[in-house]
């Protein structure tokens, strides 16, 4: 047992004097956060928009100060003709006109029914969506207001809610993904990298050359780097809760539990890769590509599964990171206990023991 | 005692035949020299019989346990210095002696004695980085880091390449310090100069045991008679000396160069007539023994012709 | 040939890394078509001031001419009359051998005709004409070091830097090697050569020996044996080069 001490205790020398990799295996976490809380964002603030009010009565007037007030919307321009309509939309800032036909008020008091138009800049289509449903539910909404004082004949009129993430807040969406990506980043690309290296330096044929077991050298590896993954999750962890408000609503520790168990397919997914290669470039690359571009595109963490096709949706099914979002985000967000995710769990355990084994297997005893 | 016994060894990678019929034995407490230049088998004879490779074929053992089948109980009686001294450089020296020993299930203080006269040398740098410690100290940090478990068997992988000729003098007065305390030790070289500080040497090429002998008898072996010439242009006598007609080798050694003529027919006057035409000044010939690089080169041509003759 | 004076010129060269002095006030000449040997443990500084002879680092102060350039500004200058070869690295592994020439004769400007005609004579001349579209990493050792020095000075430059460029050898090869030097040398081209063979110090026309980023002797071999009363420049070395302690800032 002192022998595989020895061997922990170096491997944490190792990792503590690379300075470099120290500051990107905790400088990456919090600036993925950062980038993704506060830069990335899909939410509407301040889209600019322009009027064009051929009525200019009353009521005209009030659906164009709710639209405005509402926080999402900025005036851009005022518009008087429709011939400017299309110079506003090239000059770029204006990504929605609204058109009030004339006689607005009026038709709408007579009649029952009056016409707006709104015309999104659909060159971003996401945004044209999003803008035009938000400006449909503000005009939804006045008319709805008004209709309280008139009676009218029962309809259904669907009313929508956002469960789980009422306000659609983005940051709900990335915490679980950013964890998949970095736990495992860390797990398979560190791991890897550090085995590989001893090969490369040589001091991995002095390792096997002594009474150490292949098993203690693996193992010794992975305990160092359990500690470092899991104090990073507790870091996005942290910085979820208290600064973007993501909640925990579920079992803390069954959520550290269930980290950890990723934590552990990570890294037997590292020391697999280092088992087919004896330079650190080559693992980092592997580490790269085989996992992380699969972890951002397959997970569902950024692109919806249901959207892909067939065949790739299998692909996804493959992917460790799918089925540990879902965890994460059961756990977090709809605060449920073992029994809802315990199929997930399952999966992952027989990832984990199907690469653990391989890995077991296929690390030489030999340099041969 | 036969500490170490190789029997026809074998091994291959893809085209490249490493090890070809390889069989030596060495006897306990000696110091035993594999000499030879890269390619010549060295480093994967090595790494077999301390069990990180396997043979294709033949047997091997060590301190009567196989290579094979023993290793488990041969990694603990060896003490393994491989090539470019792995260690690791960003460790510091004493930390890198503490792991050492503690992965073989010992402490520093326990066998110090052993390697006390070595360490001393190094141990005011003891917290300085592997990294940043200097060839000859990294070799005796490396050795140092080989002996702390006591081991019964010392293999050395080219300890002395790439090092400043001072370190290599210091390392070899170490190794047969080591010699008293018991120890087998197996060293492979690339300097030939070091074979005659060995007890026996084997000279090995294109994975090929040439000779083995003790170093007096390899020198004491060497059938042709051997002579320095020296004159004041060394470039212009090599280039006069091809053109000799008695000539059977002529390569540069240092300040001279070393002459084999082809028969006994051979006399030093016509030799020196003969460079005195083409202009040379201070002429010297004179007949000398063999240094065991002469007897390796020796048996590297011999060895050419056999292969030429074969093919 | 203009000019005929020192073809590397080194006044009071020093380099520092932070506080540690790896070159100590250098000053040494070599003169044209001379084989200079330049010698030293690991850590005294030798590759240090190759590297900045090569145009690869620039020296903290001193005066540094090579080839007629100055050290500091005219580093392009110096590279293009220079050739370099080490034992860490010479010809590209995975590019047979004429591959390699026309690379190398490429980067050095020579024209692609030209290129053609002298790699077939250089490939016949060095016995390798069987194995003119091998890869390098499938020649032995002694034939790839050959054919790296050829390379390195296939472009005829005026001085050739060799590190250590007969490492793990076989002993014949090695001379082969120092012969293809000395043909070199008697063409006019100037070797800047380091090795740990003591032997092969005695082929140089003058030897360096550095200890501690200084250099303690510069002498003609015969002239270095005489004066510190030894036998050949292995004992010479070992009566002035005795310094364990220090570290190593060069790779």
């Amino acid at each position: 047992m002192k022998r595989f001490w020895a061997f922990v205790r170096k491997e944490f020398f190792h990792i503590f004097r690379d300075k470099q990799t120290l500051l990107i295996l905790f400088g990456m976490p919090i600036a993925q956060m950062l980038i993704f809380g506060f830069v990335i964002s899909n939410e509407i603030r301040d889209v600019g928009i322009a009027i064009l009010d051929q009525s200019n009565d009353v009521a005209t007037q009030q659906l164009t100060d709710k639209i405005l007030s509402s926080g999402y919307f900025l005036l851009e321009d005022k518009l008087s003709n429709s011939d400017e309509i299309e110079e506003v939309f090239r000059r770029g800032k204006v990504k929605e006109v609204i058109v009030f036909e004339p006689q607005f008020e009026q038709n709408l008091v007579r009649t029952g029914k009056a016409n707006v138009q709104i015309i999104a800049d659909a060159s971003d289509a996401n945004l044209a969506n999003l803008i035009s449903a938000y400006t449909n539910g503000i005009i939804q909404d006045y008319v709805n207001q008004k209709n309280v004082l008139i009676p009218k004949p029962m309809q259904i009129i669907p009313e929508v809610r956002m469960v789980y993430n009422e306000q659609l807040k983005g940051s709900f969406m990335f915490v679980p993904g950013i964890m998949a990506l970095i736990l495992m980043l860390i797990s398979a690309m560190m791991t890897s990298i550090s085995i590989v290296r001893e090969k490369e330096m040589g001091t991995m044929e002095i390792l096997l050359a002594s009474p150490l077991k292949p098993f203690q050298i693996i193992v010794g590896k992975v305990v160092s780097y359990i500690v470092l993954a899991f104090t990073n999750a507790v870091t996005i962890l942290l910085l979820g809760n208290f600064v973007f408000g993501v909640p925990i609503q579920g079992s803390v520790i069954l959520l550290l539990l269930e980290c950890i168990l990723y934590i552990i397919l990570a890294l037997s997914l590292g020391i697999l890769i280092s088992s087919i290669t004896d330079n650190q470039q080559v693992a980092m690359m592997i580490s790269g590509f085989a996992l992380m571009l699969p972890v951002i595109l397959l997970s569902g963490f950024i692109f919806p599964i249901e959207n892909m096709p067939i065949i790739l949706q299998w692909v996804c099914q493959l992917m460790p990171a799918k089925w540990f979002i879902i965890i994460i985000k059961n756990i977090m967000l709809k605060g449920v206990g073992f029994g809802y995710v315990w199929k997930e769990t399952l999966i992952l355990i027989g990832m984990t023991i199907l690469f653990l084994s391989i890995s077991l297997k296929k690390f030489k005893i030999r340099l041969d | 005692m036969i500490s170490i016994r190789a029997e026809h060894l074998y091994k291959n990678y893809g085209d490249v035949q490493a090890l070809d019929d390889i069989s030596f034995e060495v006897g306990k407490g000696e110091l035993f020299g594999f000499i030879g230049p890269d390619g010549a088998g060295k480093t994967t004879l090595f790494r077999i019989l301390t069990t990180l490779i396997l043979m294709d074929k033949g047997q091997a053992t060590v301190e009567g346990l196989d290579v094979v089948k023993d290793y488990r109980e041969l990694r603990s009686i060896l003490g393994y210095m491989p090539g470019r001294f792995s260690l690791y450089q960003d460790l510091t020296v004493e930390e890198n002696l503490q792991f050492f020993a503690s992965i073989f299930g010992t402490t520093i203080e326990e066998n110090y004695e052993l390697i006390r006269d070595i360490y001393v040398q190094i141990e005011p740098f003891k917290k300085r980085l592997a990294g940043k410690l200097s060839g000859g100290m990294k070799q005796k940090l490396a050795l140092s880091c080989a002996l702390i478990h006591k081991p019964v068997v010392l293999v050395l992988d080219e300890p002395t390449t790439g090092v400043d000729a001072v370190s290599r003098t210091e390392f070899w007065d170490m190794l047969k310090k080591l010699k008293t305390d018991g120890i087998t030790i197996i060293v492979s070289t690339p300097y030939m100069d070091e074979a005659e500080l060995c007890d026996r040497v084997a000279l090995i090429q294109h994975g090929q045991i040439m000779k083995i002998a003790r170093p007096d008898q390899i020198i004491e072996d060497y059938r042709k008679k051997l002579y320095a010439v020296k004159t004041n242009n060394t470039y212009q006598l090599i280039q006069d000396l091809k053109q000799f007609p008695g000539t059977n080798t002529a390569f540069p050694f240092g300040q001279s160069v070393h002459f084999t003529p082809i028969d006994d027919s051979f006399k030093i006057n016509n030799l020196s007539a003969f460079l005195s035409q083409r202009s040379h000044q201070n002429i010297n010939v004179q007949k000398i023994k063999p240094s065991v690089e002469d007897c390796f080169m020796e048996l590297m041509a011999k060895e050419s012709v056999n292969k030429r003759q074969e093919s | 040939m203009v000019n005929r004076g020192p073809i590397i010129h080194v006044r009071n060269l020093v380099k520092k890394f932070d506080d540690f002095v790896a070159n100590d006030n250098l000053s040494f000449d070599v003169n044209p078509g001379e084989i200079f040997g330049f010698l030293g443990a690991n850590g005294a500084g030798k590759t240090t001031a190759i590297r900045i002879l090569c145009g690869l680092s620039k020296p903290t102060s001193g005066e540094i001419k090579v080839a007629g350039f100055d050290a500091y500004n005219q580093v392009d200058s110096i590279k293009r009359n220079i050739g370099y070869m080490s034992q860490k690295f010479s010809l590209y592994e995975d590019l047979t051998v004429y591959e390699n020439i026309r690379f190398y004769g490429g980067i050095y400007g020579i024209k692609y005709q030209e290129i053609k005609t002298l790699a077939e004579e250089l490939i016949e001349k060095l016995g390798l004409t069987k194995y003119r579209n091998t890869l390098i990493e499938s020649l032995p050792l002694g034939w790839k070091q050959k054919l790296a020095f050829s390379v390195a000075i296939f472009h005829k430059p005026k001085i050739v830097f060799l590190d250590e460029p007969t490492s793990g050898v076989d002993p014949i090869t090695r001379r082969q090697f120092w012969e293809m030097i000395y043909e070199a040398a008697h063409n006019g081209i100037t070797v800047f050569v380091t090795t740990h063979y003591m032997d092969e110090a005695e082929y140089c026309d003058r030897v360096s020996i550095m200890v501690d980023g200084r250099i303690e002797a510069l002498d003609t071999p015969a002239e270095l044996v005489r004066i510190y009363q030894t036998e050949n420049i292995n004992n010479v070395f070992i009566k002035i080069a005795r310094n364990p302690d220090r570290m190593t800032v060069e790779k």
